[in-house]
């Protein structure tokens, strides 16, 4: 079965290597090629999958080496895949929402002349991310890392006519830029303290290196998945990404790209375990994302927008637990999965709300459409209801164990980790409420555009809903069968290790807690927009949100310290350079030049006069060596 | 009679030659003054020849004339040359080799 593992990474590199070298005359079919690539690799996936069930718990791993990479004395890289429980979770996440996602592609990018180019970039994206997950090194996990960003600047910038995706595009590209430099870093730190950058000898040596290089690694690590994760402080990109065309932001910013951050984390484990500084960090930047991401959620218009703070904040859930040690790893991988189905299914509905609506995205500008657009309502519903952990629904079984979690982590932090975890509970009620209310009830408040072109909201076709019918259905199912009977605990124990923490407070409190504060949130939206009226135009709100609609300055803060920063520092390096390098050389070569000038007025052409200089030349010489003799 | 004398005489000898060099503008005693300063060394050598009861400053002082009568044979053709081309025998007025 292990040969299987290439061909999970092959089959949608395939369909990308067509697809871009293929030309014109793939138009025709080139969406269903991508989309059969894709599904391809799902089933190969699902094979794998109960071939893995079928086999004891501690015996499920499988590799597969392909060839050496670099083959250098001392320095060995392997093209090798491993594919173990939590490979073949984020394996079946990635192919399978990803097969979803090229299905509703088909009909969303149905009027775009670069639909074969686009699943091309689909399909590269999807076998980048399968490499980042089944890499069985730190440097093949760097590759398919490298790939993903390489997807998400092309899909992100797709629509690059438009100025707006092509600086979004470059954004995203640079801020990650930032993360992956921490892993290379890492990486590099790993290599001189190991000798080794695969995973099994790096994470079983690490009882060898001090906690100071741990920690090191630890923070490097964080660094790389605060890029990709799009946590505090390399959020930035996160939003302005919404540029992308919506499936895009499906794919990459609700399913899959973004829990790469989270893959790199829970796969370090080892590392992280035995370094608690580097842990507290990741505990603090989770909780900070958490709250910074639902805050700017609260405030934005553009539903694509909200759903991307939502996003950042539903990561940080997941950063947070990852940071909590074996307590939270395997919820968080649990909420990535169910997070997975009902961000993807969320986002798809965004789009499916948008093809409907000109492509509006102003939520004040929506309005009562639940009556035009009844499958993307119940959808979006579900996925609404299991996102703010409405009981029984996915959302609630793995938020409600990241709040356990947090609030098990023990003395003051586990205290105020797991007040942060509620509080967060709370406004993610609340926004999702918001959007809800805004988009699907109320009264409609388009208008007709410029040109006179009033939007008639309508369904959906039928490739854009199946798939959201599919997602609802995970939205809705995942959590149950997960957590109950602690499935997916058992299924994952073997490769992240877990320990059941013990809540100050017993669980049904926590539990209780979690749904009153979600009671609180929907009631507070519903009071605030769901018995008034919406204003069409934004009102000017309160500081807070004004700074939230401005992703509360995340981009005048870079720009602040990063831009202008950077800006006095080469000012100031190039004045250094012109005065203190330039002035040295410059100086040297003046003063040389003046010196000879001096010089050359000997050179005056009356030969009597360089008589005297030979005369007085050989007086000094005789007149030393006598000296020398005397002395 | 002491040779000291003769190295008394080949000192003032050189002297004036030197003073000459120094001094004249006109080319053909400024070499003069060259030839004087050769034949001042050539009386120290001998003198020294004398001095020390070996040949070697005698050999020397064979030496120095023939390159003095070899340079004498280019300098006058070299002064002849400029005197045709300028009309004039002094050295100040040769004096272009400069920048």
């Amino acid at each position: 079965m292990e040969n299987l593992i290439a061909l999970l990474v092959g089959a949608p590199l395939l369909g990308a290597a067509v697809l871009l070298c293929g030309g014109r005359r793939l138009d025709k079919v080139g969406h269903w090629v991508g989309t059969l690539l894709a599904a391809a690799s799902f089933a190969i996936g699902l094979a794998l999958f109960a071939d893995m069930l079928g086999k004891s718990a501690d015996d499920r791993a499988l590799h597969q080496r392909l060839y050496t990479w670099i083959p250098v004395e001392g320095f060995q890289a392997d093209i090798a895949f491993q594919l173990d429980q939590l490979s073949m979770t984020f394996v079946l996440l990635i192919s399978g929402v990803g097969t979803l996602i090229h299905v509703y592609s088909i009909g969303y990018m149905e009027h775009d002349e670069r639909r074969r180019r686009f699943f091309g970039y689909l399909n590269l994206f999807v076998a980048a991310m399968l490499l980042l997950v089944l890499a069985d090194n730190y440097l093949l996990l760097y590759f398919g890392w490298e790939g993903v960003g390489l997807a998400s600047y092309l899909l992100i910038g797709f629509w690059q006519h438009k100025p707006s995706a092509a600086t979004a595009a470059k954004k995203a590209f640079l801020v990650n830029r930032v993360g992956d430099m921490g892993l290379s870093i890492a990486i590099m730190i790993m290599f001189t303290t190991f000798g080794t950058f695969t995973f099994g000898p790096v994470l079983a040596a690490t009882g060898e290196a001090s906690e100071g290089t741990l920690t090191a690694i630890g923070l490097m690590l964080l660094l790389a998945a605060c890029g990709k994760s799009a946590q505090v402080p390399l959020q930035s990109w996160l939003g302005d990404a919404m540029e992308g065309p919506t499936p895009v932001s499906a794919l990459i910013h609700a399913a899959t790209m973004v829990t790469a951050g989270v893959y790199l984390i829970v796969r370090s484990a080892d590392i992280f375990n035995a370094a608690p500084d580097a842990q507290t960090v990741v505990v603090v930047v989770g909780a900070v994302t958490l709250l910074f991401g639902a805050i700017v959620g609260c405030a934005k218009d553009d539903i694509k927008k909200a759903l991307a703070g939502s996003t950042m904040s539903q990561i940080g859930y997941m950063i947070l637990a990852a940071g909590l040690g074996p307590i939270g790893y395997v919820f968080a991988i649990m909420h990535l999965v169910t997070h997975g189905f009902f961000k993807a299914g969320l986002f798809l509905g965004a789009g499916s709300v948008m093809h409907g609506m000109n492509d509006e995205v102003d939520m004040r500008r929506y309005g009562g459409l639940r009556k035009y657009m009844p499958v993307t309502f119940v959808t979006f519903g579900l996925g609404y209801l299991a996102i703010i952990g409405f009981p029984g629904l996915s959302g609630f079984f793995s938020k409600d164990m990241i709040i356990e979690a947090a609030f098990a982590k023990g003395g003051t932090q586990g205290w105020i980790l797991g007040s942060v975890t509620l509080l967060g509970a709370a406004i993610t009620a609340y926004y999702m409420t918001r959007v809800m209310l805004m988009t699907f009830f109320g009264e409609k408040r388009w208008q007709a555009d410029a040109e006179g072109h009033e939007p008639h909201p309508h369904e959906s076709p039928k490739s854009m809903t199946i798939p959201m019918i599919l997602l609802a259905f995970g939205s809705v199912f995942a959590g149950g069968i997960f957590g109950v009977g602690d499935r997916f605990v058992h299924w994952l124990e073997p490769v992240t290790g877990y320990a059941h923490g013990h809540p100050p407070i017993s669980a049904a409190a926590v539990t209780s807690a979690t749904v009153a504060v979600m009671v609180i949130g929907v009631g507070l939206a519903y009071l605030q927009y769901g018995r008034r009226p919406v204003p069409v135009v934004a009102p000017r709100g309160s500081l807070l949100t004004r700074a939230a609609r401005r992703d509360l300055l995340q981009d005048d803060f870079n720009h602040a310290v990063f831009v202008r920063g950077g800006t006095h520092l080469t000012r100031s390096l190039v004045y250094v350079d012109h005065s203190l390098v330039d002035g040295v050389v410059n100086g040297t070569a003046a003063s040389v030049g003046g010196l000879s000038g001096r010089l050359r007025k000997l050179q005056n052409g009356y030969a009597r006069s360089y008589a005297v200089s030979m005369f007085g030349g050989t007086a000094v010489l005789i007149a030393a060596t006598l000296l020398m003799r005397a002395v | 009679m002491n040779p000291v004398n003769y190295l008394y005489l080949a000192a003032l000898l050189f002297t004036i030659g030197a003073a000459g060099v120094l001094i004249r503008r006109n080319a053909i005693v400024v070499f003069m003054c060259v030839e004087l300063m050769l034949n001042a060394c050539n009386l120290a050598f001998v003198a020294f020849s004398r001095m020390h009861g070996n040949l070697d400053g005698q050999i020397i002082a064979f030496f120095t004339m023939v390159v003095a009568a070899a340079e004498v044979v280019v300098g006058l053709a070299i002064i002849v040359s400029v005197f045709r081309a300028r009309h004039s025998a002094s050295v100040d007025d040769a004096s272009l080799m400069k920048l």
